[in-house]
This record gives C-alpha cells, structure tokens and sequence, in this order.
C-alpha cells in the first residue's frame, strides 16, 4: 500500500514538473511582458494558454538532426543528463508533512549532487556539436556552474549547522519557530545567486544569450533536443525554488491554509522573483561574472560560515 | 568595498522599479481590433482626385512618373474634345511603391495625394497593379479649393487665354508699334 502511494506521487510528481515546467514558458512570457509594460502571448487561446500546446507541437514536429561531424552518442546524451539529474532532484524535496517520495537523511547532498551532473550536460553539448562556438559557449558555461557550485553547497552549511542535520525534512521542522530567512541572510542572498547560475538564468544566462556566440553551447540542437535543454532549466529553476522554500522560506509551514497549499505558494513566489530578475538586471560580462563570483561570493559565503559555526557552538554551549 | 554596497544597492533599486511596472498601462495596440493613430499627413495609399467642379485633375504631364525613385507610376496622356488633357490610362504597380511622397511633391495640379489607408494586402502579386478606376476617387483629397484649370494658362473649353485667375489679358504685340 505505501508502494503504490509513492509511485502514485511519483506519476504525479513527473507530470507536475515536466507539466510546470511547460506552463512556465507562457507563463515567463507573460509576466516579462508584465513588467515590460506589454501584453506577453494572448492571441493563441483564452490568455493565450493554448500556446504551450502549440510550441510543443512546433518542437516535436522539427527535424532531428544530428550533425554529422558531431561525436554522435555524446551529442545525443548531454540534453538527457540534464532532465534526468533534474527530476530526480524532485524526488527529495518534502511537500508536505508526510507527502514526499522519500525522507533522505542525506537529502541536501543529494541535490546538490545533482545540480554537479547538470553542468556535464552544458559541458558534453558544447563539446560533442565540433563547432568553435559552441565550444567556446560550452566551456564558458562550464566554468561558470562550476565556480558557482563552490559556495552554492558552502552557503547551505550554515543551515545544516543551525538543523543539525541534512535531511530536508528535519530542516523544514526546526523552522517551526522562526524562518531560515531572518537568522541566515547571507545564505540566502548567496544561494539565490549561485542557483540563479546553476540553471543559467538571467543575469547569469551567457551560454544562451540571444546575442552571444550565436547560441553558445546548443547552437547545433534543433527539434526534440533543444526542447530537452529547455525543459531541463526550467526544471532545475523550479527545482531551486523548491529548495529556497525548503531552506529558507520554511517549506510547508504556515498559519491558517493546509500545508499542501503553503508550499506551492512559496515556490510560484520565488518562481515570479526569479522571473522579475529576468525582467530587470543587466547581463554581466564574463570576466565581471566570474570575479563577481570568486572575488565577492565566496569571501561572503566563508564570513557567513564562520559566523554561523561560531553561533551555532555558543548556543550549543548554553550561551542563549 | 564602498562600489560593492552601491552597486549591490542599484541593482536592487532597480529590481523594484521594475516590480513598479505592473501596475503601469500596457503600450501594446491590439491591432486589427484596435488601430494606430494615422496623421493626416500619413503617407499611405496613394489616389488620384477630382477637382471641386467634380472633373478631374491630373494632366497627365509625366512628372510624377519622372519623380517616382523605383519607375513605378506608367500613363499616357490624351487630349478631349474640350482642349482638357486626361490621362488615357494610369498605372501604379503597389508591389514597388515604397510610398515616399515624391510624386505628391512632384504634382503640379495636387491630383495625386498620399491618404491613411496601409491596409492594402492581396493574396496575388498582379492584384496590387492599381489602373485608374481603383486609384480615382470622387472628392478633392486633402487640397479642398483647389482647381488648376482656373490658374492655368491654357486655353480650354469656356476659359480663354487671358481669362484665368490674376492673369493679364494677352497683348497684341502689334499694336505695340511706334
């Protein structure tokens, strides 16, 4: 009976995300127009909904083409490590009290175990297409998630110090009193920004900006490919709104409405923040990008540990 | 360290400027339902037009033709029993008018004028030659008073030389003679 629960969360899970995921495109274009003082699509259906319907259609009925210069398996393989890595990054996440697939103890390790295999796809794309752009696009986004991972997982010690624990679970209950949020700060501004890097999102969006380096690192991925490399940011920014919820904003808890609802309200919160940095900053330039990084990141990111350890041992010794 | 708090800072302020947009009108026209505001002296499509006496205007003296930069205006001009020259035929090919205007400046009789009218599309390439029963219209345009006949010297049917508008009669240069 437990089994079929899971597996039924798990079937639900699947098309919710995949499902959330497509709605986000209509969604994001909707509200840049928002904010951009325009309407965003509202021919296709009522609102425009309809078009979800019809780029997915456009998408599945393109040619698949595989450059024939191209490493053939590789090409074919980096768009799916992408979706997979982030789908089972969904698996750890609890929505609410008892409703999770699983209660990992080591459930934070594990995502951020797989927000690493997402940089493979960026990095096999670019490589696998033997093309110089997407070379140089490739390995720039490379670089770029792997020096933003370094003080995405360090940022997140400060709340397993104050949990005592890396289960996802045990961090949503010792936020019963008071937020993430108010007593780590830095932690959070420091992992807005590294996430906002790991699933290239504006500002930190080079490898895909529509001006740079033709498409940087899928500039040869037409069709069903480039729909994967699509849906796989969009799961990994619905991933790490989950997990800002998780972390910082408190999960499932909340006054009056039941806790199922409380979570989803979090993550379309952060979702439309994210959507709003979209709308509003400007695109560093590289070389900007990666000093910002390791310049001003990571000092932030070792003065938040630091201080948080040396917290974390006063309470612990009955100081407060 | 000083730059790191005030560029930290405007990005910030900037993020909430931005969120202050929602609340501000959208500029799209939702065209066809709604249309842009067209000036009226908005170069669209172009018409030929008939004087205030209900005859009409164009002389067919070539010079729009002359003036047009892509060659796209083609006439004929013939005379009418009246001393009144007419265009036989006029032509304008739409798929290359670029509708610049020079051929309205060009005009000496204000018949051919640029209205606010761009919707103008055909599903055949040979639909957007317009002849001139598709091009006359049966007013005076945007020029209501005007009526060239009136100015011009040329003797026509009803008028003399010499009887226009401030024009002098003509002298007979031999009665000039010492």
């Amino acid at each position: 009976m437990d089994e079929l629960k899971i597996i039924a969360l798990l079937l639900l899970l699947l098309g919710g995300a995949v499902g959330g995921a497509a709605v986000m495109t209509w969604f994001e274009r909707r509200m840049l127009g928002v904010w951009q003082d325009r309407l965003g699509p509202n021919r296709v259906g009522p609102l425009g909904i309809v078009l979800v319907a019809a780029d997915m259609l456009k998408l599945l009925g393109k040619h698949d083409w595989v450059p024939p210069f191209a490493d053939r398996p590789v090409f074919i393989f980096a768009p799916t490590a992408i979706v997979v890595a982030m789908l089972l990054g969904f698996a750890v996440v609890p929505y609410a009290p008892n409703v999770m697939v699983i209660d990992l103890n080591i459930g934070l390790l594990f995502f951020l175990g797989m927000t690493s295999i997402a940089v493979y796809s960026v990095l096999l794309g670019g490589l696998a297409s033997h093309n110089k752009y997407s070379l140089l696009g490739g390995l720039r986004s490379a670089a770029q998630m792997v020096s933003y991972e370094v003080f995405m997982g360090l940022s997140l010690m400060g709340v397993v110090m104050l949990t005592g624990s890396f289960s996802l679970t045990q961090i949503v209950v010792a936020q019963e009193g008071l937020w993430y949020a108010v007593t780590q700060p830095l932690g959070l501004f420091v992992f807005v920004i590294a996430g906002l890097a790991e699933s290239h999102r504006l500002p930190f969006d080079l490898p895909e900006a529509e001006h740079e380096l033709t498409a940087g690192f899928h500039t040869e991925y037409g069709g069903m490919k480039f729909a994967m490399f699509m849906l796989g940011e969009y799961l990994g920014l619905i991933l790490i709104s989950c997990m800002i919820t998780t972390l910082f904003l408190g999960g499932w808890l909340g006054p009056w409405l039941p806790p199922l609802l409380w979570f989803p309200i979090k993550t379309v919160a952060v979702i439309l923040f994210f959507i709003l940095l979209r709308a509003a900053i400007p695109r560093p330039r590289y070389d900007q990008l990666m000093s910002l990084g390791w310049k001003v990141m990571l000092p932030i990111t070792l003065i938040n540990l630091a201080v948080t350890g040396a917290v974390a041992l006063w309470i612990h010794e009955g100081g407060l | 360290m000083k730059e790191l708090f005030t560029s930290l800072w405007s990005q910030l302020e900037t993020i909430w400027r931005v969120l202050g947009h929602t609340f501000a009108k959208t500029e799209t026209v939702q065209y066809p339902e709604e249309k842009p505001y067209l000036a009226p002296r908005y170069r669209g499509r172009i018409v030929l037009t008939k004087d205030p006496d209900g005859e009409e205007r164009c002389v067919a003296c070539n010079l729009c033709a002359v003036a047009c930069p892509v060659g796209c205006i083609a006439l004929q001009q013939g005379v009418r029993d009246d001393g009144r020259w007419y265009p036989e035929f006029f032509r304008i090919n739409f798929s290359r008018c670029i509708l610049c205007g020079m051929c309205e400046e060009a005009c000496p009789t204000y018949a051919i004028q640029l209205t606010p009218d761009f919707e103008m599309c055909e599903y055949e390439r040979t639909s957007l030659v317009y002849e001139k029963e598709h091009l006359m219209i049966d007013g005076p345009g945007k020029y209501h008073d005007y009526n060239f006949y009136r100015v011009a010297g040329l003797e026509v049917e009803g008028k003399k030389k010499g009887e226009a508008e401030k024009e002098a009669p003509p002298v007979d240069v031999k009665s000039l003679m010492p």
